[in-house]
């Protein structure tokens, strides 16, 4: 069977009043966005559905890739036939001889958005259900456990058959819901957590801490290449990367051993708020979860994000390594995530880092370093990179 | 000079030429060097192997680069042998393999493994219901070619797959030399462990191909050293062939339906034509065979005279597998068939390429009829 229309069914959520155009706007986006390499594929929406044409593009391909695009509930291949009782006959036989293996039981349902088609949708599936019995031997309907169900769309903007129904991955269009700034280390669990936000909605803007040369390019590559496969959801990404040597070592040299990691995390968290914010982000977001190591204490996250006060979003913040690792392989980021290369937080590590640290213990030992200047400075220097879908990597021009 | 030799090599496509020389001027660092240079080698080095895997329809983490076919059957066959020789020590084969599969089992025997060669049928194909006789509980690989290299018949492998997957300790390994490109086989669905790619055979680079191993299963390495590619095969990865490999897949992928009616076109026309020489016989079966090769015999013609006579009016052709056609021996391949001893002397072999044309192998039958009208008065019949 080849097929030349893929429709898009996206749900009822958040499609109250106005808001639903913007819903429709952004998932079209996320849809154009990962559909780019099908060049000949095209993406247009009528109320209620959104369909891609296929102009002879591969529908496997493209239904691979829908799957991964937030906001969309579930997608079927269809054939798109002429509004006539003799088209949907010959396209339901055809669609129903093509599948393999051959189904021994099967029933039509019929949905009649336009009106103006003359028979009522019990009718046209009661026609097209005794033309198929008459036309395939041995087969017989079921209505209850079916083996095959053919569904007839007739809309306005043409009538629709198909037999298969491929869930999509819920949730909201990347973009519904506003920014939010992910702190992206190279490790399992951020990516994750960027996952989970681009879930509900949120365009994601990236922020990665370099520390070259105690990190190296690899590691920041690692982290190119992460945020790519979160791209792969819906949505550019745009990535931070926030020079972050200076700092590093200003606090290695003047603050005691065991507040190094917390000490650090507050910067982190000072950058971010200020990138967020000349970004127009209205959260941050990070990979922690509750107990993992020293710096994810109630005690540490209170002494960390005492020095900021924008709300910061931790998905992951009540699951343990073995949830998060399935999704991370789920989304496929967990091979790279185990790379083994140095990050800025493996750098630092103390021997015995304080897990109940204090704000005003941090801020204390603080007061030897000349914070704002220092955060000033980071964020200066700062460079932006954009992450989409055919985000181009050293020798992509060979191939 | 009309090349029509292309299982033996093939000429590589210009493109693939331009990205060897590129890489090697431009990205000559080592992939596992940490500094820039060695990070943009790695990052063509990845792309290539996504290239490898997305065509072969596994991950990039079940594909490993190596020297070639020969490498890739070695890294295989012993790989396999020496990980589970404390399982078993029988390994099954055909008569009709490729002596990179054929001599390495020949070797392992001599080390005190028990080789079980399954025979051919007169169209050079083995029988599933042997293979499932020679199943024992000690049996620790299965290794068959997809495409005979000299006679073009394909072998069953989806069924052998179907029949292993009973058998989760016996590993299936296939060598798709010949097949990659060429016949479609699908790695995950037929239950296919191992599996072995050479570049050159495609238009790609020499010196290099790839090694299919699935997730999760071990073998020991041929090559220990650095622990490149996952320690599964050390030594610095030769980046430009490797790219260049890339490229060749590249565009087969493009071209595939193209080539697969080319091909089929082009090795029709010889069957029809050769069919009608007095005294030509056709040895490659007329049905489930590859598209690019056709091996026929004139008995009575010793193959390299019949040759160098071909090759004299311009058309260049080979007697049997390139690596072993300096023997003066009838082909065991042939002989496994059962075909006489006069006939499997007198064989040749014809494998069409991209670079051929359709009208070369009318012409081609032409030469070839003249030459058999010539040499027939020496015929020692």
């Amino acid at each position: 069977m080849t097929y030349d229309v893929i429709m898009i069914r996206y749900g009822e959520l958040a499609l109250k009043g106005r808001n639903r155009d913007i819903f429709e706007e952004t998932l079209m986006r996320s849809v154009k966005e990962v559909l780019r390499p099908f060049e000949q594929a095209k993406v247009r929406r009528s109320y209620g559905r959104m369909y891609v044409e296929l102009n002879g593009e591969d529908a496997d391909g493209i239904i691979e890739r829908l799957q991964r695009v937030f906001g969309i509930i579930s997608i079927s291949p269809t054939k798109r036939v002429e509004a006539t009782e003799e088209a949907i006959k010959e396209g339901a036989l055809e669609l129903i001889r093509s599948m393999t293996p051959a189904p021994a039981t099967f029933r039509v349902v019929t949905r009649r958005a336009d009106k103006r088609f003359p028979h009522s949708s019990m009718d046209v599936s009661r026609m097209i259900g005794t033309h198929i019995l008459r036309n395939v031997a041995g087969i017989k309907v079921d209505l209850h456990h079916p083996e095959a169900v053919v569904q007839i769309e007739i809309r306005a903007e043409g009538t629709f058959l198909s037999s298969q129904t491929v869930p999509g991955a819920g949730g909201l269009p990347v973009g519904a819901s506003g920014k939010v700034l992910l702190l992206l280390s190279g490790g399992i669990d951020s990516p994750v957590a960027g996952w989970m936000m681009m879930k509900r909605g949120v365009t994601l803007e990236a922020i990665h801490f370099h520390s070259p040369p105690f990190t190296s390019e690899r590691s920041l590559q690692k982290v190119r290449d992460l945020a790519h496969k979160l791209v792969a959801w819906g949505g550019n990404i745009r990535l931070h990367v926030v020079p972050f040597t200076d700092i590093q070592t200003a606090i290695r040299n003047s603050c005691p051993e065991d507040y190094l990691i917390t000490i650090m995390r507050r910067f982190m968290m000072r950058i971010a708020q200020r990138i967020a914010g000349d970004n127009k982000a209205l959260a941050l977001a990070t990979g922690e979860s509750l107990g993992q190591v020293a710096s994810q204490t109630l005690e540490s996250m209170n002494t960390i994000t005492s020095v900021v006060n924008i709300p910061i979003l931790r998905p992951l913040v009540s699951m343990d390594k073995v949830e998060i690792m399935n999704i991370a392989r789920k989304i496929d980021t967990y091979e790279l995530s185990i790379l083994p290369f140095e990050d800025c937080c493996t750098i630092f590590t103390p021997k015995n880092p304080v897990t109940r640290p204090k704000p005003e213990q941090a801020a204390r030992f603080e007061r030897r370093l000349d914070v704002e200047a220092l955060v000033d400075s980071a964020v200066e220097r700062t460079e932006v990179e954009e992450i989409t879908t055919t985000s181009l990597e050293a020798g992509a021009e060979l191939f | 000079m009309i090349y029509l030799d292309n299982s033996a090599t093939t000429k590589p496509y210009p493109e693939v030429v331009e990205v060897v020389g590129k890489v090697m001027e431009t990205y000559y660092g080592n992939p596992s060097s940490l500094h820039q240079r060695g990070v943009e080698a790695e990052q063509v080095m990845k792309q290539a192997r996504q290239i490898a895997a997305k065509a072969l329809l596994v991950k990039p983490g079940e594909i490993y680069f190596t020297s070639g076919g020969t490498e890739s059957n070695n890294t295989a066959i012993k790989g396999v042998a020496m990980e589970y020789r404390g399982r078993g020590k029988h390994i099954i084969t055909t008569q009709i393999e490729h002596p990179a599969v054929y001599d390495v089992c020949g070797q392992l025997e001599q080390f005190g493994y028990d080789v079980t060669y399954l025979p051919a049928d007169a169209d050079g194909r083995i029988s599933v219901e042997d293979l499932k006789q020679a199943v024992r509980p000690d049996t620790i690989l299965v290794s068959v070619m997809h495409v005979n290299n000299e006679l073009g018949t394909v072998q069953p492998i989806e069924e052998i797959g179907a029949y292993l997957k009973q058998f989760p300790k016996i590993v299936f390994h296939v060598d798709a030399v010949q097949s990659f490109g060429k016949v479609p086989f699908l790695i995950n669905q037929w239950g296919i462990d191992l599996l072995s790619i050479s570049a050159h055979k495609f238009h790609g680079p020499r010196g290099v191909g790839i090694l299919f191993k699935r997730e999760g299963l071990k073998i020991q390495p041929l090559l220990i050293g650095g622990g490149q590619e996952a320690g599964v095969r050390s030594g610095t990865e030769n980046l430009a062939a490797i790219a260049g490999m890339a490229k060749a897949i590249r565009i087969m992928e493009e071209k595939r339906e193209k080539a697969a009616a080319l091909y089929t076109e082009m090795t029709t026309r010889l069957r029809k034509g050769i069919e009608s020489i007095p005294g030509c016989i056709i040895n490659t079966p007329a049905a489930n065979t590859a598209p690019h090769i056709l091996n026929f015999s004139v008995p009575g013609v010793k193959a390299e005279v019949l040759l160098h006579t071909l090759e004299e009016a311009g058309f260049l052709v080979s007697t049997r597998s390139a690596c072993s056609s300096k023997l003066n021996e009838p082909s065991r391949v042939l002989m496994a068939t059962g075909m006489g001893r006069e006939r499997a002397l007198s064989a040749i072999r014809l494998s069409v390429g991209a670079d051929n044309r359709p009208e070369e192998m009318d012409q081609f039958v032409e030469v070839l009829r003249d030459a058999v009208q010539r040499l027939r008065p020496y015929m020692n019949v």
